[in-house]
């Protein structure tokens, strides 16, 4: 356990796609995911298709690697096709299975929801794969921006999200840490009833839980030590800059999303 | 009020606000410019309060505390801890950033300094705790001494006048101690700072200039090093022990051994030692 700390999925690499802005790479794969849905033609389809495909070879990660990411959602992939295949009675009969018809309506309804379920949970892999959960908080900081003229606490939120993904590796430890010692001590995780397991987390929750408590507090003293007042007159020493790179691979995506919009029938 | 004090402390009383008992009573003492001054004292003695009150973390109850000639209360307290970089016990629980580099970007940008600027001073100050090509290593992958190292980085990048030690060495192990003290001393060579350790361990003790010993949110006693040693019986009785260095030679005294000087490192020792016996 303690030595798999690596937050999410992200593979360390120096592709186009891990280069390119982390705001952008949000707002497009945020695209792209309202734009598989407005998809309704063959062609259409395939042109978000290769897109992906396209994006995933760009990487240069391991397909192993994006298909290991994918795996969760195999299963829903699967099931949503089959669940179509038998609900949905529109076009000819395709063939029979032991009495029961297959619809052609239902074949390409089942595959046109699959390929968008695939399509979706893909992007926001490579997304994951390609960029680390600090750019990610940093770019949500920077895109969410305007909202603080609302009140929206935007630097809050990305501190938050900064400690956090900062105390899961030494939370984690910790963790190994308490479960042996409780082993040591006779808890059994491993063996007995759903219920008797259940039992046995309460002794590695309880200290858990008053370690990072303590260690909260402490963290909020050195904070303020170190002079912390809040998001007000603070510098920042991430920036993100766009890049002329950046803006030719956005109008590039934004042809796509054109030539995808021209293909819709 | 003399100025060139880099810490005053007038006639400072503090309680908790949970606590009956008073933890510090009426406590005065100065620290000079540039002085490393050591504070020990026993569990409970007010020895980590007194650190607190120094950048305004606690406020006491009565009496006067001044950094810099800069009194230390609401308004001036952002200025105070510009002035004041504090290094905690814990390693794990002062690392705000993912990274080395984030760690110490996070004061600075409380402080609101410039990029570039940040820039530089990441770099100096990583060079003085000689953490250089750390830059984007993540805590876990850390020695508990190396992340106070980078905490200590953190705190030059500051440019403190004044840095505090928290028993920043408590939790370490005996290597991880030594550096932390050779870093330390390796930085007041190369800059005017003044040191205050908080610790109750006495070997770090020899590092200092001078010694406030408490007891009982009481200054006990103050002195050089050496002084302080020399007062083994009394220190016993408020609950300190002396290092192994001062206990041989104490042994030795017992023994009818005289030294021509009261050893405070293993060199010293070593050195009276040998002349002790080409004396005989």
């Amino acid at each position: 356990m303690s030595n798999s700390v690596i937050i999410g999925q992200y593979v360390p690499g120096q592709s186009l796609v891990h280069r390119l802005d982390p705001r952008l790479k949000m707002i497009m794969v945020f695209l792209f995911i309202i734009f598989i849905f407005l998809a309704n033609s063959w062609m259409s389809y395939l042109v978000l298709t290769l897109f992906a495909l396209l994006s995933v070879v760009t990487t240069r990660i391991a397909p192993s690697f994006v298909i290991k990411g994918l795996k969760p959602v195999w299963f829903l992939i699967i099931f949503t096709f089959i669940l179509h295949l038998i609900v949905t009675k529109e076009g000819d009969i395709l063939f029979s299975i032991w009495n029961f018809d297959v619809y052609s309506g239902a074949l390409w309804k089942g595959l046109e929801i699959s390929l968008r379920f695939f399509l979706l949970i893909l992007m926001t892999t490579l997304l994951t794969l390609t960029t680390t959960p600090i750019s990610i908080t940093d770019a949500i900081e920077s895109l969410f921006q305007p909202l603080k003229r609302i009140r929206f606490p935007v630097h809050e939120l990305a501190l938050m999200m900064s400690i956090s993904l900062r105390f899961i590796p030494t939370l984690m430890q910790e963790t190994d840490k308490i479960s042996k010692a409780q082993a040591s001590r006779g808890v059994d995780f491993r063996t007995g009833t759903i219920k008797e397991r259940l039992k046995a987390v309460v002794p590695l929750l309880v200290p858990l839980f008053v370690s990072a408590f303590k260690r909260a507090e402490e963290l909020a003293m050195a904070m303020e030590a170190r002079g912390y007042k809040g998001g007000e007159g603070r510098t920042k020493f991430r920036e993100l800059k766009l890049k002329p790179m950046d803006v030719w691979i956005f109008i590039l995506f934004i042809i796509v999303l054109i030539t995808f919009w021209i293909l819709r029938t | 009020m003399s100025q060139p004090n880099d810490i005053s402390f007038q006639n400072i009383s503090f309680q908790y606000p949970q606590g009956d008992e008073w933890a510090l009573k009426d406590v005065s003492f100065h620290i000079e410019e540039n002085e490393w001054v050591a504070i020990i004292g026993h569990n409970g003695s007010g020895k980590s309060t007194i650190a607190k009150l120094m950048n305004g973390l606690l406020t006491p109850q009565s009496g006067r505390i001044h950094i810099k000639g800069l009194e230390v209360n609401e308004e001036n307290i952002w200025e105070v801890r510009k002035k004041v970089g504090m290094v905690f016990q814990n390693p794990d629980n002062q690392f705000v950033g993912t990274t080395v580099i984030d760690d110490i970007a996070f004061g600075l940008e409380n402080h609101g300094v410039q990029r570039d600027e940040m820039l530089k001073r990441m770099k100096y100050s990583l060079e003085a705790v000689k953490m250089e090509g750390y830059e984007n290593h993540e805590p876990h992958n850390l020695s508990g001494g190396q992340k106070q190292r980078v905490a200590i980085a953190s705190v030059l990048a500051i440019e403190p006048d004044i840095i505090i030690l928290d028993e920043a060495t408590a939790m370490l192990d005996p290597i991880g101690r030594n550096s932390i003290m050779e870093t330390v001393d390796h930085v007041r060579s190369e800059r005017d700072v003044s040191v205050v350790t908080i610790t109750h361990d006495l070997n770090e003790v020899l590092f200092a200039d001078r010694v406030i010993v408490m007891n009982d949110g009481e200054v006990w006693k103050e002195g050089t090093p050496r002084e302080i040693f020399n007062l083994h019986k009394e220190l016993g009785e408020i609950g300190l022990d002396t290092p192994f260095v001062t206990q041989l030679s104490n042994s030795l005294k017992s023994e009818g051994i005289v030294l021509n000087q009261e050893p405070l490192t293993h060199k010293e020792l070593m050195d009276e030692l040998w002349t002790f016996y080409s004396r005989t």
